[in-house]
């Protein structure tokens, strides 16, 4: 008896605090006429990029003053996580800054608000429809893109000058060759792979017309010959003479960056989120030093790299006054004049024609990067591509610190079966 | 509930009064110390609000086949039910021999175990010969005992953000030993750079602890025994061996234990050394915390599988490390 009321105590003191935890929805007031407050995720570098997203938010305040924005930073790195935490219990964002691998996975787990004929999606075919078509789970629009980037081959023409080489290396096995003249001849590393990274490793999975996985026919190809020879290659960009030994150290983003923007290290696969970044570098200070070409082509001929970039989703749970506030700052934020803007700022890409403007097309970054443009290979509509590339990365630089390949492989599909139970290998 | 009638005969035979029942003993014990009930409540309301109850839940996710896609959640002003399902022990299966499991489970368990013996084994013997040597007469002993609680004192992320700039590629550890000819590893490279740094960090955090606990363990041997094994003609070493170490058993088997605990479940240290990378130098806690938290989808049941699986193996190494002492206790009279 006694130990019922015990047990029945503590399971009610269990429910209040549960209660407790789980009440509150989104942020604070809710008044229709009022003035609305959205919290706004932005996760671009927050030294070299953000200060413009802010202006831009400033201005957004100015042109609605019923809508205030409280503008967060949240570094990248941390983002998704964060987000995933925050959207499935409380602290979300209204709208925020989402990575184009992120909005398949979030709109799957029920976190974005669907923006099609909502005022955000107003100007949808103006964007290049590709992107539309990335930002799109199961026929719905759940983002607005906002930037997009591919990577390219960045080089030091200073350093390749010097060098005697006249054109950026077309195929891996030229940019090996180059790696070696510039280490002879201009005496600084020749190329940087940045190792244990499988976004970066991307380039050479698309150079052996290969892929992680093949989203239309159901099957996991990391296991293919094709992706063996692709990883055959990679290890040796960090063996041939004259590139950088692989570093795997949580550090080594920042040792690749200084040593590419202080010039000692002549070329880097990278994309156009850093060229501000570069931009500061000693090595730098002549933009016109900046060479861009697109990634080196494996044995098949063809160069490919992975399509990144951005969009502005809305958080699901947010309520309507927020919600109709967002998705006027989503509008407002991937508008034609705020993208210019933005691509003058931060020589990052615009999303839609119209945004090209005469003078960001004069932007040397952004000229170079859009010719580089023509080799990204869009994503497939998978809500899980975005996370094969952790465990790609994680085995790939075990790989290179001396597990077989096939090994290496081997794991990697075995993680993959377990995100994509119903491909086969 | 039956209802004790007064004066009805006993059904049993035997003359002695049957042992009451666990309710009735219940109940007198409570009659007679309710108020030691009523004190202990509101702790043990905590403590079943605070550890038995996720610790049940974890026990229960373990059974299922929750991640991030499945699990409850609430989307503003909606509420997604859970649709995980239950699996049995289909998870812990799948982790101790499931595909890729040395990769996922056996290659980190073993890892795991040599770091826990070989860190409680440097924290041990390092710990004693530092407090040996602290607890000699000797000028600015004060100072000294100061500078070696210093790794502790410093917080965590301190250390380890130091010793991660030292130990990288042109840090200071690989210019000395650039300047002296010696080889340079990469001690943040390759994987067993990897776990060298990793127990050189946690030795360097765990040292003054041991040494502190010790310290205190040697300054309450009584000194009339180092005096009569001295009469007696002991050497230094067989003070050591007869007096010092007996005296600090119970000292000794209690830091001990707890060291193991500590290092085996050490999380601070290989998180912040490595952060994402180093697969190979996960512990199984970190990678329980990769499955669990730092990966999209997030695999909550697996890693609450993995966090049972470590509770477990420190149930049993306590349970016999204790039968151990006791064995011993009794041998050492």
């Amino acid at each position: 008896m006694r130990r019922g009321i015990a047990a029945s105590a503590l399971v009610a003191a269990l429910a209040v605090s549960m209660a407790a935890c789980s009440s509150g929805g989104s942020s604070s007031d809710t008044k229709a006429d009022g003035p609305v407050t959205i919290t706004y995720w932005d996760t671009s570098n927050a030294t070299n990029e953000a200060p413009n997203y802010q202006e831009l938010a400033k201005k957004f305040e100015a042109a609605n003053p019923n809508i205030k924005v409280d503008f967060v930073s949240v570094p990248f790195d941390q983002a998704q996580n964060k987000l995933q935490t925050a959207m499935g219990a409380k602290g979300a964002p209204d709208v925020f800054r989402s990575e184009v691998g992120w909005t398949a996975a979030f709109a799957k787990a029920g976190y974005l608000e669907a923006l099609d004929g909502t005022p955000a999606a107003a100007d949808a075919n103006a964007f290049q429809p590709s992107l539309i078509q990335q930002a799109k789970y199961q026929g719905k629009l759940y983002g607005v893109p906002l930037v997009t980037d591919t990577l390219g081959l960045l080089y030091n023409k200073d350093l390749f000058t010097k060098a005697g080489i006249t054109a950026a290396p077309k195929t891996w096995d030229e940019l090996k060759t180059d790696a070696a003249t510039l280490k002879d001849k201009a005496g600084v590393d020749g190329f940087w792979m940045r190792a244990g990274d499988g976004y970066y490793a991307m380039p050479l999975l698309f150079g052996e017309g290969t892929d992680t996985v093949d989203a239309a026919g159901k099957k996991i190809t990391i296991t293919s010959p094709e992706a063996a020879k692709a990883v055959e290659t990679y290890k040796t960009l960090f063996t041939a003479p004259g590139t950088a030994k692989a570093d795997v150290t949580s550090d080594s983003y920042a040792h690749m960056m200084d040593a590419f923007t202080s010039g000692k290290v002549a070329a880097i696969i990278q994309g156009p989120w850093e060229i501000t970044n570069i931009y500061k570098g000693t090595a730098f200070a002549d933009k016109a030093n900046l060479g861009i070409a697109p990634v080196p082509a494996g044995s098949s001929g063809k160069a490919g790299a992975p399509t990144g970039g951005h969009n502005v989703s809305v958080y699901a749970g947010a309520d309507a006054a927020h919600k109709a506030a967002a998705e006027k700052f989503a509008a407002f934020m991937t508008s034609a004049e705020s993208q210019a803007f933005i691509a003058q700022k931060n020589s990052t890409l615009p999303t839609r024609a119209d945004a090209f403007t005469p003078e960001v097309k004069a932007n040397p970054g952004i000229a170079g990067f859009q010719a580089v443009l023509a080799s990204a290979k869009p994503r497939p509509e998978l809500a899980e591509y975005s996370s094969l590339f952790a465990s790609l990365g994680t085995n790939l630089g075990k790989v290179v610190q001396g597990t077989s390949t096939q090994d290496g492989l081997s794991t990697i599909a075995t993680d993959y079966a377990k995100l994509l139970p119903d491909f086969s290998k | 509930m039956a209802v004790a009638v007064q004066g009805a005969p006993s059904k049993g035979s035997r003359d002695r009064e049957p042992r009451p029942g666990l309710v009735e003993r219940f109940k007198r014990s409570y009659s007679k110390h309710w108020y030691a009930y009523v004190m202990i409540a509101p702790v043990v309301l905590v403590l079943g609000v605070l550890v038995l109850y996720p610790l049940i839940e974890g026990i229960w996710l373990t059974l299922t086949d929750a991640t991030s896609l499945n699990s409850a959640r609430q989307i503003g002003v909606n509420k997604v039910p859970a649709t995980y399902n239950f699996i049995g022990l289909h998870n812990y299966a799948d982790i101790l021999w499931g595909p890729g499991s040395y990769d996922r489970f056996w290659s980190h368990f073993v890892w795991t175990i040599a770091w826990t013996v070989l860190c409680v084994c440097l924290h041990y013997s390092l710990g004693l010969g530092l407090a040996l040597l602290l607890n000699q007469k000797l000028r600015g002993r004060g100072a000294y005992r100061l500078l070696l609680i210093l790794p502790w004192a410093v917080p965590t992320f301190v250390t380890v953000f130091s010793w991660r700039l030292m130990l990288s590629d042109g840090g200071a550890v690989n210019t000395v030993l650039g300047a002296l000819h010696l080889p340079e590893p990469g001690w943040l490279d390759d994987p067993l750079g990897q776990k060298a740094a990793a127990i050189l960090v946690n030795t360097w955090v765990g040292v003054p602890f041991m040494m502190i606990s010790l310290l205190g363990g040697l300054q309450s041997i009584p000194a009339e025994l180092y005096e009569a094994a001295e009469m007696d003609g002991a050497t230094a070493w067989q003070q050591f061996r007869h007096v010092t170490l007996p005296g600090l058993r119970t000292v000794s088997s209690t830091v001990v234990l707890l060291g193991v605990i500590w290092t085996f479940n050490q999380f601070a240290v290989i998180f912040l050394l490595f952060g994402n990378g180093a697969p190979d130098a996960q512990l199984l806690v970190t990678w329980a915390y990769r499955l669990g938290f730092g990966q999209q989808p997030r695999d909550y049941a697996q890693s609450a599988a993995y966090g049972v699986i470590l509770l477990s193996i420190l149930i049993v190494f306590t349970s016999f490390y204790r039968r151990w002492l006791a064995r011993n206790e009794q041998a050492n009279g």
